[in-house]
């Protein structure tokens, strides 16, 4: 009987009440006295010279209490990059300054080079217009391709970089001469060219900031959309304004999704709190969907071409790639990390492969930055890969299962280390291609395909091994790998005097339910109700110094920093019952919410250690301390692996090219599931998204850098009829081998699987149905690409 | 928004008043307009709302067939039009989301005459008549290009009579994004003839395609029209479908809007 | 451009107050009522963040001005518990149909106007109607799984009642 508590239970949210009845407090809810309104003036050009501002008329508006250009901030600090990538000659990737207002140049449609603050929004609205106006700004020639962007030399991003080229990067470069050999020698190579098309994150909430600044203290507070508010405090305070760390306390309250998107710190964030200094009152700032479009950091956005070495029975003898990764006009905090280590790493998925071999040079043009978005570099590589060898089954007539078969990695293998420099602790990949095909019903799918044809459909069946590396991350690899920071985690457990406890997390939860699976983990090891158990995050000003949530994160590593926190509250807590019990520590047991001396009858409940805890009496204080309150910080000592199988079914209208996900299977092994609702969850919101992107999410330039998708009207989302019910299955687990709750971590995962099992059921379909002359759609798969490809013309 | 004053007028009489102000702009639903606005694209001086006009509001069999309000929401028509005109109840009902359906109305559609805009497609395949404050204008003549009519200037769209047809049916193909027709074709077969307008698809907004015309009133069924081409060299192209993947719609749509009209 | 005095009922209360022309009715009912559980996602109309019904049927806020809602009743997130919650806010907990939680206030408004129509809508009858309200966390599985759990629930209540 499943649980109805604890690990492993469907507890339900917790935080639901408050989003279900209108109580949530997001940033835009909050209303703050004397508060003011920043608007900023935006790049109408995606590449200009700034001539002049005139700030004249427009500070002389009514209402207006302050103009800001980009001078005013020429002085601070930029806002940083966390990775250092080396190009292959080992020279340091190129870093342009990324400045809170663009000064000199604005460098995409978007970029903000002024604001303005106001009384009323509608005031500030009024001037930025003026402000637009009196701007003068020299349009230059836009760099939209990524390829003409790194072979012409003369049309420059940044001034000083001269090819529009961040780094040239090779992983791993000492291998490149033996993986060039193998292909060479491989009987039979397939090539694959193909994109990974530009996402734009849509976060349903904007992103949004509140700058406050108290004259008399000299506190800031900024309340802001953010996945990790310690992250944002160390960048704002150390890098950008210089304001001392413990003068600054950032809030991130209820946060309307991320996906990537709010990792990052932002201009507007510096602006609003600099804002808030000068006038002494609040300034606030919450984006127009428009603004989310051009200024939200996007995802993916890579041109790849990959070759596969194979035998003519399917065994891969070696993989190579390279790709034009675009970073957008600045570097974004994650960015050079996404493309590469978060990308060549996963190279090898989930096979066995001797060699290796992965290239990626990473571009500067005048688009929006482009960084981590659900999956960041995982879901690139996947559908490269999983595309590639669905092409090398249709090449050499080979079954699609019995490839995957013969090349996963076998149980016995692990731990494995791959040849692009990843170590995976554990798996059993056969076990979740096996449930997934049963999940499908893979025999019975003639029988569904002959009953879509009667209907006029064609069906396909597509499938998809992946794996990721998640859990972000080890710090003594990600160091060696070109981080600038650490990727612990940290957590408080205070157990108040009264014996209910307040856990402080350095994740953050926008979305993912931590306020309910982190109580049922404390209170599962602590034998408690849940009830008595509070989770807090998102306020620097309460919660120990942790990085946030991305990458799948959360749960492997502060999870696992609460579970450490909570081991020494227990060890403290055997110290207090050996006290009272005047028994000695090591004689004490504690279970199910007891402290016990072994072999006797005697023992303390929890809630009398607590109390006790606080009211110390008769401690002998030189050997037991009074309060009981621990704090953990940890680093893991590897990168989590989860992994898993998926199994889409198309139907394809011949007649107009559309594409309907009429089946999504997945077996996923994400090891120990905390709360198997709350994964089910986190698995078809990333399916949702992956099917997003596989069939109808693009982002288009057009020649002169306007983003042409630049709000719903074009930019198609997957709404409620585009998708379907999802099976979803997390039965087979491999527990994570180096944490102590055995988990891997699923928020990314549909994200990352999903795509090229959709992209290769279209292409079984379109064969099934005689169009074999189409070896490859580009996503999204769109009803107008599909007929083109099956009409043989452009789309 | 840039700032305007606002009217709400509760006759039509008092509505055309309004509209003589200098830059008044009438307001319907809204759906198009208060984003447009927002975008600060368009800033009148005066917003006069015709949600308020009873006699603009409403369903109802009348001389030369059903009379539809202006100001009458999508979800109205959807409702009330379906004992009376099928088809036009299902185009109306299939209109953008349901929000969308609550506010906006067949005469803030037809005024503003986005070429992807369903309407268009119902009244010109119809033949209907549109009815203005001033005067009756064919559908025929009404529709003069993208987003332009045969209005004046302040005149007030007030009901657009639809003759109904013996079958008809309107099968849309969405643009993925806005949900607005990236093609759609409503083909009407009357006693006289069958009309086949498409909308979403052509470079100068609505159209009739008069070779299917001539084909399905000789013989109204999908196989009429296997002979049949539409040149690509009048479509529209864009992000979301070439010119030839229209031309492509155009004719597979007619089809099964040809075979729904059974 | 002089204000204009508006009165209405918004989740059964009388409320009056003054608007600038170019307020919506989210404008209203976030700046002047402090009703803040109706978000804004889009300001297009594209989203359903903004979904409130105005005499029973459902509209875009974002997209109505406040001055339209003169003499209307409004019903918002904030009025849908009544004597507890919704059956459709029970069904959301339930089946944890939310995540972030943005979405939901609109989502929630929009399932209710349809089961108000519709008490018995088949699964692509609900895919159909909740088209209009986007959510980026859930990929729609549990939201629609949960309507359908309310709907029927609240259908064997209402024979029950009968």
């Amino acid at each position: 009987m499943p649980k109805d508590t604890g690990i492993g239970a469907s507890s339900k949210r917790r935080e639901d009440i408050r989003f279900l009845t209108g109580r949530g407090v997001y940033t835009d809810d909050l209303a703050l006295h004397g508060q003011t309104h920043a608007v900023f003036v935006r790049s109408t050009v995606a590449h200009g010279r700034i001539r002049s501002i005139d700030t004249t008329k427009a500070a002389a508006m009514p209402g207006v209490l302050a103009v800001f250009t980009g001078e005013d901030f020429k002085d601070v600090g930029g806002n940083p990059a966390g990775w250092l990538i080396n190009s292959r000659d080992g020279t340091p990737m190129r870093e342009p300054k990324r400045p809170v207002l663009a000064y000199g140049k604005v460098r995409h449609v978007g970029d903000a080079y002024a604001a303005v603050v106001a009384e009323t929004y509608a005031q500030a609205r009024d001037a930025a217009e003026q402000l637009a106006a009196d701007s003068e700004i020299e349009e230059l020639p836009a760099i939209i391709d990524m390829k003409a962007a790194v072979a012409d030399p003369s049309n420059r991003v940044h001034d000083e970089i001269p090819d529009n080229l961040c780094f040239d990067w090779g992983w791993i470069e000492d291998n490149r001469a033996a993986v060039d050999a193998a292909m060479k020698a491989a009987p039979h190579v397939v090539t694959l060219e193909l994109v990974n098309n530009r996402l734009v994150p849509n976060a349903m909430e904007p992103r949004a900031s509140i700058g406050e600044y108290n004259p008399g203290t000299g506190d800031y507070k900024l309340t802001t959309t953010s996945q990790n508010p310690h992250l944002t405090r160390l960048l704002v305070a150390a890098f950008v304004l210089g304001i001392p760390e413990n003068k600054l306390q950032v809030v991130a309250p209820d946060v309307g999704g991320g996906f990537g998107s709010k990792i990052y710190h932002y201009g507007e964030e510096a602006l609003v709190l600099a804002a808030a200094k000068k006038l002494g009152r609040p300034v606030r700032w919450t984006a127009e969907r428009s603004e989310s479009f051009l200024t939200d950091a996007h995802g993916r956005d890579h041109v790849t071409k990959i070759e596969l070495g194979c035998t003519k029975d399917g065994q891969i003898l070696a993989i190579r790639t390279e790709t034009l990764a675009n970073v957008g006009a600045y570097l974004s905090n994650f960015s050079t990390a996404t493309p590469t280590f978060l990308h060549g790493t996963l190279m090898a998925g989930p096979y066995k492969v001797p060699h290796v071999y992965v290239n990626v040079k990473t571009v500067f043009t005048n688009t929006a930055p482009v960084d981590a978005y659900r999956g960041a570099g995982r879901p690139e590589a996947t559908f490269s890969l999983e595309r590639v060898i669905d092409k090398m089954c249709r090449e050499l007539n080979l079954d699609p299962f019995e490839v995957r078969r013969k090349n996963l990695l076998t149980p016995d293998q692990f731990p494995y280390t791959t040849p692009v420099g990843l170590v995976y602790d554990t798996g059993n990949y056969h076990a979740t291609l096996d449930r997934v095909m049963a999940m499908a019903d893979v025999a019975g799918f003639e029988t569904r395909a002959a009953e879509s044809k009667k209907r006029g459909k064609l069906r396909g069946m597509g499938l998809s091994t992946w794996i990721e590396a998640c859990g972000i991350a080890p710090s003594h690899l990600v160091g060696v790998l070109g981080s600038r920071v650490g990727l612990y985690d940290a957590a408080t457990v205070r157990v108040n005097a009264t014996g209910n406890i307040s856990v402080m997390t350095g994740a953050h939860s926008h979305g993912q339910g931590h306020e309910t699976v982190f109580a049922q983990i404390v209170a599962e090891k602590l034998g408690i109700p849940e009830s008595s158990v509070e989770i807090v995050h998102g306020d620097t000003a309460k919660i120990p110094f942790g990085m946030g949530s991305y990458g799948s994160r959360s749960l492997a590593v502060c999870g696992t920093a609460m579970a450490k926190a909570v081991d020494k509250i227990i060890a403290k807590g055997k110290k207090i019952a050996a006290h009272m019990l005047e028994a000695s520590e090591g004689d004490i047991t504690f279970e199910n919410g007891k402290f016990q001396v072994a072999g006797t009858d005697k023992a303390k409940t929890f809630g009398e250690i607590a109390f006790s805890a606080y009211v110390p009496h008769n401690y002998p204080l030189e050997t037991l301390e009074p309060g009981l309150e621990e704090t953990a910080f940890y680093d893991p000592a590897n990168f989590t692996y989860p992994a898993g199988a998926y199994i889409c079914e198309v139907e394809v209208d011949e007649g107009t090219g559309k594409v309907d996900v009429v089946a999504f299977h997945c077996a996923d092994d994400f090891g120990n599931v905390m709360n198997p609702m709350i994964v089910e969850g986190q698995v078809h919101g990333g399916v949702g998204q992956g099917i997003g992107q596989a069939l109808c999410e693009f982002t288009a330039y057009d020649e002169t850098g306007q983003l042409l998708t630049g709000s719903y009207m074009d930019y198609p989302m997957p709404r409620a009829e585009d998708v379907p019910f999802y099976n979803v299955d997390y039965s087979c687990q491999t527990p994570c081998t180096h944490n102590p709750l055995g988990v891997k971590g699923c928020g990314e995962a549909g994200a990352i699987g999903s795509p090229p099992a959709v992209v290769n059921a279209v292409i079984d379909a379109l064969h099934r149905g005689g169009h074999t002359h189409v070896k490859h759609i580009d996503m999204p798969v769109s009803p107008s690409r599909v007929w083109a490809a099956i009409n043989g013309q452009g789309g | 928004m840039h700032n305007f004053d606002f009217a709400k007028p509760s006759t039509i009489a008092d509505a055309a008043k309004a509209l003589a102000a200098e830059g008044a702009q009438a307001l319907s639903g809204g759906q198009t307009l208060i984003p447009t606005m927002k975008q600060r694209l368009a800033a009148p001086a005066v917003l006069v709302s015709l949600t308020g006009i009873r006699e603009m509001q409403g369903v109802c069999l009348g001389e030369g067939g059903l009379h539809v309000g202006a100001a009458t929401p999508h979800a109205v028509v959807a409702r009330e039009a379906r004992a009376h005109y099928p088809a036009l109840a299902d185009l109306a009902g299939g209109i953008g989301d349901p929000s969308v359906r609550s506010r906006g109305t067949i005469g803030g559609s037809i005024a503003n005459n986005d070429p992807a805009a369903c309407y268009p497609a119902a009244v010109l395949a119809s033949g209907a008549t549109v009815v203005t404050d001033r005067r009756r204008i064919a559908a025929d003549d009404y529709f003069q290009g993208l987003f332009t009519t045969a209005l004046e200037a302040g005149e007030i769209v007030t009901t657009v009579i639809f003759p109904i047809p013996q079958k008809a049916a309107y099968v849309k193909f969405n643009q993925p994004a806005s949900r607005f027709a990236l093609t759609g074709v409503f083909v009407a077969k009357f006693a006289s003839g069958v009309r086949v307008a498409v909308t979403g698809a052509g470079n100068d907004g609505v159209f009739r395609w008069a070779e299917a015309e001539r084909a399905l009133s000789a013989d109204f069924s999908a196989s009429a029209l296997s002979g049949l081409s539409v040149d690509p060299a009048g479509m529209m192209s864009d992000l979301h479908g070439s010119a030839a993947y229209r031309a492509n719609l155009v004719k597979v749509l007619t089809g099964r809007a040809v075979t729904a009209a059974g | 451009m002089s204000r204009i005095h508006v009165t209405a009922t918004v989740n059964g209360d009388p409320v009056e107050f003054l608007a600038d022309p170019r307020e919506t009715l989210l404008d209203a009912l976030r700046n002047h009522l402090d009703l803040t559980g109706t978000k804004e996602g889009c300001g297009t109309g594209d989203c359903g963040a903004c979904s409130v019904t105005v005499d029973g049927t459902l509209v875009c806020s974002c997209l109505m001005l406040a001055a339209e809602a003169n003499g209307k009743r409004v019903e918002t997130i904030e009025g849908m518990a009544r004597d507890g919650l919704h059956p459709l806010q029970r069904k959301f907990i339930e089946h944890a149909a939310l995540q972030c939680g943005f979405c939901t206030p609109g989502i929630l408004v929009a399932a209710k106007a349809l089961l108000e129509r519709n008490p018995d809508p088949s699964e692509t009858e609900i895919r159909y109607w909740l088209a209009g309200n986007l959510c980026r966390c859930t990929g729609y599985d549990k939201i629609i799984r949960a309507v359908q759990d309310a709907a029927a629930e609240m259908r064997q209540d209402h024979r029950g009642a009968a």
